[in-house]
């Protein structure tokens, strides 16, 4: 097979492919930073961007792609991967998605290496470029709740989608053919989102109030200290080190909603938004570690690319590395730093076993009711006007337990001052209140305005709040007969007033013609 | 040679047409533009440097990549524009179909003009929907969005299937296969042409031609 290509074409070959998994790794990480994505278009070749795209290398993910590679291509049966997951604030994560690049067996030994096989490795980056903008997992990223963070795990050799739960979708992005082999792109992601909120329903109300109270009370306390570049809860709950391992990761902080949409669930996670470590890393200046190529092709087809440079690797630092040793095959989250490596590896390879044991035990969400975009209030704190409809199916638990908490200690009713109105609701009040107190039922409670099993908000303090409205004033027939004869009295002169005052107002409504 | 179709379909809000078409325009021609061509003595060329750029959607929860430049996107918002407002003004029940051809041109002796060979042509036919309230308009902005996701999917496969593409031109044809106006791109050579259908749905009322790039002769 390879004795048909010629020497330069497999170099080039060998090239390209090494790039192209290098820009691979690059797009695919840079659309999952959280943030638009802006480069520019250039007339004049700088003879740096290859596969004449402008994609920017951020150099820690470009020194994590090829120390995945560790020198090898992605060939037949040697695939290079791209795990997008997601982790929350108690360590818990979440596979998204998984994109791989490798090759099949089937050839194209006629294609050109230098011309063909370049431009078509061009286009499928630019499908890449497209098809990251579309899986779920880009909304994901994209929204920055300061809730969850996605992190990225390259690796080399077989995949692995079983992490991407069931049901997962498959996309492929494009295939190239070249002498050696076909390569292909594709992406496997996971589509039920919707188990995280179902487990939600699983959980007992009181579940839910504790973690309520404990976040309401104290909210990020336990994630101060927490940024992207370091994760230490590990380090300090157990005081495992490890070797040191060079790491880098991109943070994105997000809050998670499920999918679909008519079906929303936001959660809002304590976690502390990323500390300006990881922001330097997803943001720095291009910094290309790329080689120089300055590609020459003669007018008609064929022909050969000019001799590139011997690319330099833009992360000088050179720590020592060491695999991560963890129980399960997900060897290697990418923390930042390295002295954050070992216990981001910790954490995640521990959440990572916990995921695999328990599964209802990995989302130990913190639940807080939505009154509006990132605002969080306590229970009793939702008013009526904050009515919110992803969190229907939450209400009935806190529902009751809001009711729980009212009924033993009812507010006080609101002062009647028309006697109508108090003689037929005082005694509605009171009855409620007596039996209620006594033994809670919520069921029938349905007052006007209010939707059941809507919102955890306190039906009974709204019921009681507008039961005994005041008396409108203009209904009261006192009132409006003693206003209308004050009225009619002043009435001649004020007439008089604007008669002597009439040019003013003349000239004011020339004014506003 | 045979012009390569495709044919895609959205159903959508009139608020929504602007972007969603913009979405799947730009997605396609992402994938038919390349950096400038700069030709060297000896027949030689070197290609610029296509940026990228995210943009999002305010009617449709969705974001799309199209290619930095200002030059291109402002064609594109034209025509699409104009589509949009035939859309809506032309009468019908909102249907139409807003077509981005590929094409190269072949030149002929005089008297006859220059002849435009269509090799893709990808059409986008409309529906547009009325909503009665803003809770289905909010379901149908989600639901839009992962249409055209699915829209960008398909127009990814085909591209990727890697058929029929002009050759890479000499210096002297160049302008026959790609739009070398822009400045900054080099998409090959476009034009934007829609038809709205009228209410009875049984005939073109309206064939408008715009051209985007003066290519046809008188």
């Amino acid at each position: 097979m390879d004795s048909d290509l010629s020497p330069q074409d497999k170099k080039d070959l060998d090239k390209f492919i090494k790039f192209f998994a290098l820009k691979t790794v690059q797009v695919i990480v840079q659309a999952r930073l959280g943030e638009k994505i802006c480069t520019r278009s250039s007339s004049s070749p700088t003879g740096a961007d290859w596969f004449n795209l402008a994609i920017k290398d951020i150099p820690e993910v470009t020194h994590e792609a090829k120390k995945a590679l560790a020198g090898q291509l992605p060939g037949i049966g040697r695939s290079m991967c791209v795990e997008i997951s997601l982790k929350t604030s108690e360590g818990d994560s979440m596979e998204l998605e998984t994109w791989c690049l490798d090759m099949n067996e089937k050839c194209d030994k006629d294609i050109k290496v230098s011309y063909t096989v370049y431009n078509r490795l061009s286009l499928l980056l630019k499908s890449l470029l497209a098809i990251t903008r579309v899986t779920p997992a880009y909304k994901l990223s994209r929204k920055q709740g300061h809730d969850y963070v996605i992190l990225y795990r390259i690796y080399f050799g077989e995949v692995q989608l079983t992490g991407l739960g069931e049901g997962f979708q498959t996309v492929r992005v494009g295939l190239v053919g070249t002498p050696v082999g076909t390569i292909t792109l594709s992406c496997a992601y996971r589509t039920n989102l919707a188990f995280m909120s179902s487990r939600q329903f699983e959980r007992t109300a009181p579940i839910m109030g504790i973690i309520i109270d404990h976040f309401v009370d104290r909210p990020f306390a336990n994630m101060g200290h927490m940024h992207p570049c370091n994760y230490r809860t590990a380090d300090e709950d157990e005081g495992v080190t490890y070797p040191g391992v060079e790491d880098s990761q991109e943070v994105c902080t997000t809050s998670f909603s499920t999918s679909p949409p008519s079906q929303l669930y936001s959660f809002r996670l304590s976690y502390h938004p990323p500390a300006l470590g990881s922001a330097d890393l997803c943001y720095q200046p291009v910094f290309n570690t790329a080689q120089p190529h300055q590609m020459v092709i003669p007018g008609k087809e064929g022909g050969v690319p000019q001799a590139p440079v011997q690319p330099s690797h833009g992360t000088p630092a050179d720590h020592g590395r060491m695999p991560t040793c963890t129980p399960s095959s997900m060897a290697r989250h990418i923390p930042a730093t390295p002295s954050s490596s070992r216990e981001e590896a910790e954490t995640l390879s521990q959440s990572s076993e916990a995921k695999s044991n328990s599964p209802p035990d990995i989302l130990e969400t913190t639940f807080t009711r939505k009154v509006g975009a990132f605002v969080n209030k306590p229970a009793n704190q939702v008013t009526t006007a904050c009515l919110d409809l992803p969190f229907a199916a939450f209400a009935p638990k806190n529902f009751d337990m809001e009711e729980n908490d009212l009924m033993v200690n009812p507010p006080d009713s609101p002062v009647v001052e028309s006697p109508l109105q108090g003689s037929l609701h005082s005694d509605d009040s009171t009855g409620s209140s007596g039996p209620l107190q006594d033994d809670f039922v919520m069921v029938d409670f349905k007052p006007a305005f209010s939707k059941d099993d809507l919102l955890p908000i306190d039906l009974g303090t709204f019921y009681r709040e507008f039961q005994n409205p005041p008396q409108l004033s203009s209904l009261s027939i006192d009132v409006s007969a003693q206003s209308m004869a004050e009225d009619l009295d002043t009435l001649p002169v004020k007439l008089a007033l604007y008669e002597q005052k009439i040019d003013e107002f003349d000239a004011f409504v020339e004014t506003l013609q | 040679m045979n012009c390569r179709s495709e044919v895609l379909e959205v159903s959508l809000e009139s608020r929504q047409v602007d972007e969603a078409m913009l979405a799947l325009l730009h997605t396609i021609l992402l994938h038919r533009s390349t950096g400038k061509f700069h030709y060297k003595k000896e027949g030689t060329y070197s290609i610029g440097t296509v940026g990228s750029q995210d943009t999002d959607c305010d009617y449709i929860d969705f974001s799309f990549v199209r290619v930095s430049s200002e030059e291109l996107d402002r064609a594109m918002r034209k025509s699409v524009g104009e589509f949009k407002d035939a859309l809506c003004n032309s009468g019908s029940d909102g249907v139409g179909q807003i077509s981005l051809e590929f094409y190269q041109k072949k030149k002929s002796r005089w008297p006859f003009s220059d002849e435009c060979i269509p090799w893709e042509v990808w059409s986008i036919k409309v529906n547009v929907v009325s909503l009665a309230n803003e809770q289905e308009r909010q379901i149908c902005r989600e639901k839009v969005g992962e249409k055209l996701g699915e829209k960008v999917i398909n127009i990814v496969e085909v591209i990727n299937r890697h058929e029929y593409l002009p050759k890479m031109p000499t210096q002297s044809e160049v302008d026959n296969v790609f739009d070398t106006s822009l400045k900054d791109v080099q998409p090959y050579l476009y034009k934007i042409t829609y038809q709205i259908t009228d209410s009875l749905g049984t005939s073109v009322s309206t064939t408008m031609r715009r051209l985007i790039k003066d290519t046809l002769a008188l």
